[in-house]
């Protein structure tokens, strides 16, 4: 775990730049998170984004792909297609999210 | 008289039962465990049909002979769990009450929940291995097959036995080689993870031995369906791969009646405390093996050590005590590489696979993370262990919780700044 600089704050990070404390996360950091992985966030990145916070705060884990879509009602076509290639793993980093556990 | 129900008869519900009734009284409590059949497979051995190597026959035995006396076994088709009136409605309308109960159900391979994969291929050229018809088709198949492109394939993330597809790709290899025909055959390794498997350090070794096999890997792939007429697996983000032949590990889901009792997650897993195996929600419910959402491998092993916590636990917690002993997500899994070897990999919670000896601390004889002769030998000597041994609740010489000693833990930091 380290600090880094994001959008003129100090957060704490992972080794791979995933935010690890939830509280820090702002939706300022977000635009910022996005734009680091060549994303512009559009109304459909809020609404996955928005779901994502809120289903972490209530689960205490982050979302499988397979979860936003039965639960947060997201088509996963949807989800390639705002985070194109690894939307599991770009979704949570732009949330300020540990990366989904689900691979064990 | 004091009820305890176990729902499943297959490896964690039978040690469950096994080990609990030498530790209740049998004038205090009557231990019934619900099954819908009388055949317990052992499921390591499913692997190894498909390459001829392991008789279908020796893989099953009856379940009614691997339970301790003192233990009813009901058969019937679960259709519901009210656990506000804690009682469990069987298909047929048999009602069976409980004081306390465990779900043990597992995980069941799903090809019907993707669109094309039961289709008119199925088991002529689409397969699956992780069911006996599966393997024993499969066999067929690999018998008489002249060649081609096979893709070994993974629906999505969890499945049990997590390394099992790529130690089909390794056998595979083996098998094609050794009938003179490996030059004919391309295989290509299919997985939504993005590399070999999901631990750093164990995904980059798996990689390089995907590499030295010439086994095309194709990562971060989620299928959205099978089109069995061009005979292509088709992603959610429009990639196609051609096979000949499929080998594919349908999307693995936890039993139906979870989710028509309204207890399970999105795959029908049964919420739990992951260090004590209770329902968030009920406290005289718990779901150990496969069936819960535990956060590590789906596996015989972590069943293993997951009951070992348990069954302490339990008896403190009927006796009105708090559960004191913590599962810390220990999993040990033989990951076979072809040509008579084998790996052994050991993690929990916490700590990834890294190189070290097995089940003795720098003694071994079993080496971690290396492929061995003597690893493929205890993989072998296992189903000896699981029918005498494990199922029976006998202590096994291996420790419940992961053992750090003479282990080589390297800074994994630098392997996993790979990029988002």
């Amino acid at each position: 775990m380290s600090l880094a600089t994001l959008a003129g704050r100090e957060v704490h990070v992972d080794g791979e730049g995933f935010m690890t404390e939830y509280d820090e996360w702002t939706e300022e950091l977000a635009s910022t998170l996005a734009a680091n992985i060549g994303i512009e966030l559009t109304d459909a990145h809020w609404d996955v984004i928005r779901f994502l916070r809120d289903d972490y705060r209530s689960q205490g884990e982050t979302p499988t792909l397979r979860r936003v879509t039965t639960v947060g009602g997201i088509p996963t076509k949807d989800l390639f297609g705002l985070f194109p290639k690894k939307p599991a793993k770009k979704m949570s980093y732009i949330a300020g999210l540990p990366k989904p556990a689900g691979c064990v | 008289m004091k009820r305890l129900l176990v729902l499943g008869a297959g490896t964690a519900g039978t040690m469950v039962v096994n080990k609990l009734r030498p530790l209740l009284a049998d004038d205090e409590w009557s231990i019934t465990v619900v099954d819908q059949d009388d055949v317990h497979l052992y499921q390591p051995g499913l692997l190894f049909i498909p390459f001829g190597s392991h008789s279908p026959s020796g893989v099953v035995r009856p379940r009614r002979h691997q339970l301790k006396s003192g233990v009813d076994l009901v058969f019937g088709e679960i259709d519901l769990v009210r656990p506000d009136e804690n009682e469990v409605r069987l298909a047929d309308g048999r009602v069976l009450a409980y004081d306390q109960l465990v779900m043990a159900t597992g995980t069941t391979p799903r090809p019907d929940q993707t669109p094309g994969m039961l289709g008119a291929e199925w088991r002529r050229s689409v397969f699956d291995f992780y069911t006996l018809d599966g393997a024993k088709a499969l066999a067929d198949k690999l018998a008489t097959w002249e060649g081609g492109r096979l893709v070994v394939h993974i629906t999505e993330m969890p499945i049990k036995c997590p390394p099992a597809p790529l130690e089909f790709a390794f056998l595979a290899d083996s098998f094609f080689a050794e009938r003179g025909m490996r030059d004919r055959v391309e295989i290509t390794f299919v997985t939504p993870l993005d590399g070999a498997f999901t631990k750093p350090v164990a995904s980059r070794m798996l990689n390089g031995m995907l590499e030295q096999r010439d086994i095309k890997i194709e990562p971060d792939f989620y299928i959205e369906r099978v089109d069995d007429e061009a005979k292509k697996l088709v992603s959610y983000d429009e990639r196609e791969i051609p096979f000949d032949l499929l080998v594919t590990v349908p999307l693995n889901m936890g039993a139906d009646y979870v989710a028509r009792s309204g207890m399970g997650d999105e795959l029908n897993y049964v919420p739990v405390d992951k260090q004590t195996f209770q329902s968030a929600s009920w406290d005289n419910v718990f779901a150990i093996g496969d069936a819960s959402d535990v956060p590590t491998s789906k596996a015989g092993s972590v069943a293993h050590f997951a009951v070992d916590v348990f069954t302490g636990n339990f008896l403190r917690h009927i006796r009105g005590e708090e559960m004191t002993e913590r599962f810390d997500g220990h999993a040990n899994c033989f990951v076979e590489s072809g040509g008579g070897k084998a790996m052994l990999i050991d993690f929990n919670y916490d700590q990834e696979p890294v190189p070290g000896k097995f089940p003795i601390p720098v003694i071994g004889p079993m080496t971690l993370l290396a492929e061995r002769r003597v690893n493929h030998w205890g993989k072998l000597a296992f189903k000896w262990i699981y029918w005498h041994a494990l199922l029976p609740g006998r202590r096994l010489p291996v420790p419940t919780s992961m053992s750090m000693t003479g282990k080589e833990v390297t800074d994994t930091t630098e392997i996993e700044k790979e990029k988002v």
